[in-house]
């Protein structure tokens, strides 16, 4: 039975809000998950098998999975130093630096794919002096990392970003009476303290990776075994009328992803560790 | 470690924090700098550790200039108001830091600072709790690991910000006894930010008063209460009742107020004001005095009294309940008050204080 009393909410509609929740969490994520699954399924794992190990679907996997570590990489780094300048130092343009931040989000891929091929290739600004110098970008796996990159980036800066911000400054200050230099005081107290963001912030930036389209296929040059990303093979198998080959590669894409989150959690539940909260 | 400070003044924008601080604290002293918020005793503390920096002056340690001198290469032990442990570090991590953060050469072995971790772990009364984080422990504990850390360098002195502003009483004064025996126990220079009277006289060998960002008095407990150097000190001790009197030949007069106990002070003739605390007013029912009394409460051991004169204005007083005129004490008596302890200021009402002028005094915790 139903105690006599019960406080209210303060907004009320609980059940409601849940339920629309609920109904569209399943129409736009579920569904389409599981009839992918589906999709996949009804191959059967011989000729499943035969599709995602085929010469061509693993090297896209491979160079997929290349691209967006090296991008990742890049990220990890340029996204915490950029995260801290933004915080940390007090300079003109400041916020105009910290609203840039947002345009790869903001920006069409494909536009952002088409500007970067326009610079790196060979008779563009960074191209015209690259390219003498033995450094080809555009049609390469570094042009793909490139596009990864730019598209991912804001993910590690605004999840560092608001960690920082809410660091107790008596920290620093407190390993600075210890006897800290400044690389300890990082590497001992800063660090660990925005590492589970920043692990966080580089899992989502590594899954957008593998799933970037728009702005690589501009850039990639899109050549079979070389520079052909995985997304771009499962939408030519596709344009093939090969629906179960198309399925197929897009349900490794999806494994990658699934995987991705779940070490991102563990990693953020082992970083957290000695929050309370977490316990 | 002696320290000398001269001259100190500090600035952030518009306000002046510091406004010319000279103090002197001999080696092995347990001085607290008091003062309500915004008197900027924090702000000097930080200066002494190398966490701000002066506009002008000297801080001078041992014959050694230490504006020259970086934070970390001071030594110092510095205890933060909210503890300021490391978050993700254990019990025995955050005790060892100090230690294991030294450049190679200068590092103890493992062994050795593994040891001292025990050492200070026994010290501090928490060897159960060396593998807890900072989260899992309650305040009283986590500023024990607080000073437990600021001791493992064995500092040249020992700095604490509001150390026990964030504990509730009865803690408090736990660790209050505490910090007393780990005073003597390490003898270092040990200087302590409090906004509580209490707290400072109870631990401090020596107590600086600080008020919009000058010390206005130094001594011990007994001086700042007898003899206040200021109204700000008057009343920041709480001198609350402040009655305005007439100086003739160096004793004060008030219709209605007898004053003859208070020594004679060399005061111009003039107006002046005597500063008295609630329980050092004598009400003395009389028919004729000009007092009357408009309110009477009781907490049970005390009447607290308020009667208003028609020129004086209104005063409030302390009374023992038990006492035998306490009787007569009615609303609308009419009483003499006579003033059994109390400081003579010059200037009247609207100009009362000479040096400093604390009604400005913020209220609330200013963190520039």
């Amino acid at each position: 039975m139903d105690p006599p009393f019960r406080a209210k909410r303060v907004l009320p509609g609980f059940t409601l809000s849940l339920g629309t929740t609920l109904l569209y969490l399943t129409l736009i994520v579920l569904i389409p998950v599981a009839a992918l699954i589906l999709k996949g399924a009804e191959i059967g794992p011989e000729r499943f098998w035969r599709i995602v190990s085929s010469p061509r679907a693993v090297a896209a996997f491979r160079i997929t999975l290349t691209a967006a570590a090296i991008a990742t990489v890049f990220n990890a780094i340029y996204g915490l130093l950029m995260a801290w300048v933004l915080l940390r130092y007090e300079f003109r343009g400041k916020r105009i630096l910290d609203a840039l931040m947002d345009v790869p989000f903001a920006l069409p891929t494909a536009v952002a794919g088409l500007s970067l091929t326009a610079l790196f290739s060979a008779n563009g600004w960074f191209g015209a002096v690259l390219h003498p110098a033995g450094i080809p970008v555009v049609y390469t796996i570094w042009g793909i990392a490139l596009a990864m990159a730019f598209t991912s980036v804001p993910f590690v800066v605004r999840t560092v970003q608001p960690v920082l911000e809410d660091m107790d400054p008596a920290l620093e200050q407190a390993a600075v009476t210890l006897g800290a230099r400044p690389w300890a005081i990082f590497t001992r107290v800063v660090f660990p303290t925005i590492l589970p963001a920043w692990l966080a912030g580089c899992t989502i930036a590594f899954a957008r990776s593998l799933g970037e389209f728009g702005a690589i296929v501009f850039i990639a040059g899109n050549l079979p075994f070389q520079t052909e990303i995985a997304a771009l093979l499962a939408f030519i198998r596709l344009e093939e009328f090969d629906y179960n080959g198309a399925a197929a590669i897009a349900l490794v894409l999806l494994g990658f992803a699934l995987v991705l989150l779940l070490v991102s959690n563990l990693l953020q539940y082992w970083a957290a560790r000695y929050r309370e909260d977490s316990r | 470690m002696a320290i000398s400070i001269s001259h100190l003044t500090k600035r952030f924008g518009q306000t002046d924090v510091l406004r010319g601080i000279d103090l002197g604290v001999e080696k092995g002293e347990l001085v607290a700098l008091l003062g309500p918020s915004g008197s900027g005793k924090t702000t000097l503390l930080k200066i002494i550790a190398g966490l701000e920096w002066p506009d002008s002056g000297r801080l001078v340690v041992d014959e050694a200039d230490w504006l020259q001198l970086a934070a970390q290469d001071r030594r110092i032990g510095f205890v933060f108001q909210h503890y300021a442990l490391f978050p993700h570090m254990s019990v025995r991590d955050n005790l060892a830091f100090g230690l294991t953060v030294r450049p190679r050469s200068a590092r103890p072995a493992k062994a050795v600072i593994a040891a001292k971790v025990e050492e200070l772990l026994h010290f501090l009364q928490i060897s159960h709790l060396g593998d807890r984080y900072p989260a899992q422990l309650s305040g009283g504990q986590r500023q024990r690991v607080a000073l437990g850390r600021a001791l493992a360098i064995e500092p040249s002195i020992l700095l604490l910000d509001e150390p026990f502003g964030a504990l509730d009483a009865a803690i408090r004064r736990d660790l209050r006894r505490w910090l007393r025996g780990v005073h003597e126990a390490t003898g270092s220079t040990t200087i302590f930010v409090t906004h509580d009277q209490e707290e400072a006289f109870e631990l401090a060998d020596r107590v600086v008063v600080m008020g919009e960002g000058q010390i206005a008095q130094i001594g011990d407990a007994d001086a700042i209460h007898d003899h206040p150097a200021t109204p700000f000190v008057a009343r920041f001790m709480g001198a609350t009742v402040e009655l305005p009197v007439t100086m003739q030949s160096g004793r004060a007069r008030a219709d209605g107020l007898d004053l003859t106990v208070l020594p004679r002070r060399a005061l111009p003739d003039g107006p002046a004001q005597v500063f008295a605390r609630p329980e050092d007013i004598i009400p003395q029912p009389d028919p004729a005095g000009p007092w009357r009394i408009i309110s009477r409460t009781s907490n049970g051991a005390n009447l607290r009294l308020v009667l208003r004169h028609p020129d004086l204005g209104e005063a409030e007083l302390d009374t023992p309940r038990r006492a035998v005129a306490a009787d007569c004490m009615i609303a609308d008596a009419s009483m003499r008050l006579r003033i059994a302890f109390g400081t003579i200021f010059p200037g009247d009402r609207r100009n009362p204080a000479p040096a400093s002028e604390p009604e400005n005094i913020p209220q609330l915790e200013k963190t520039p």
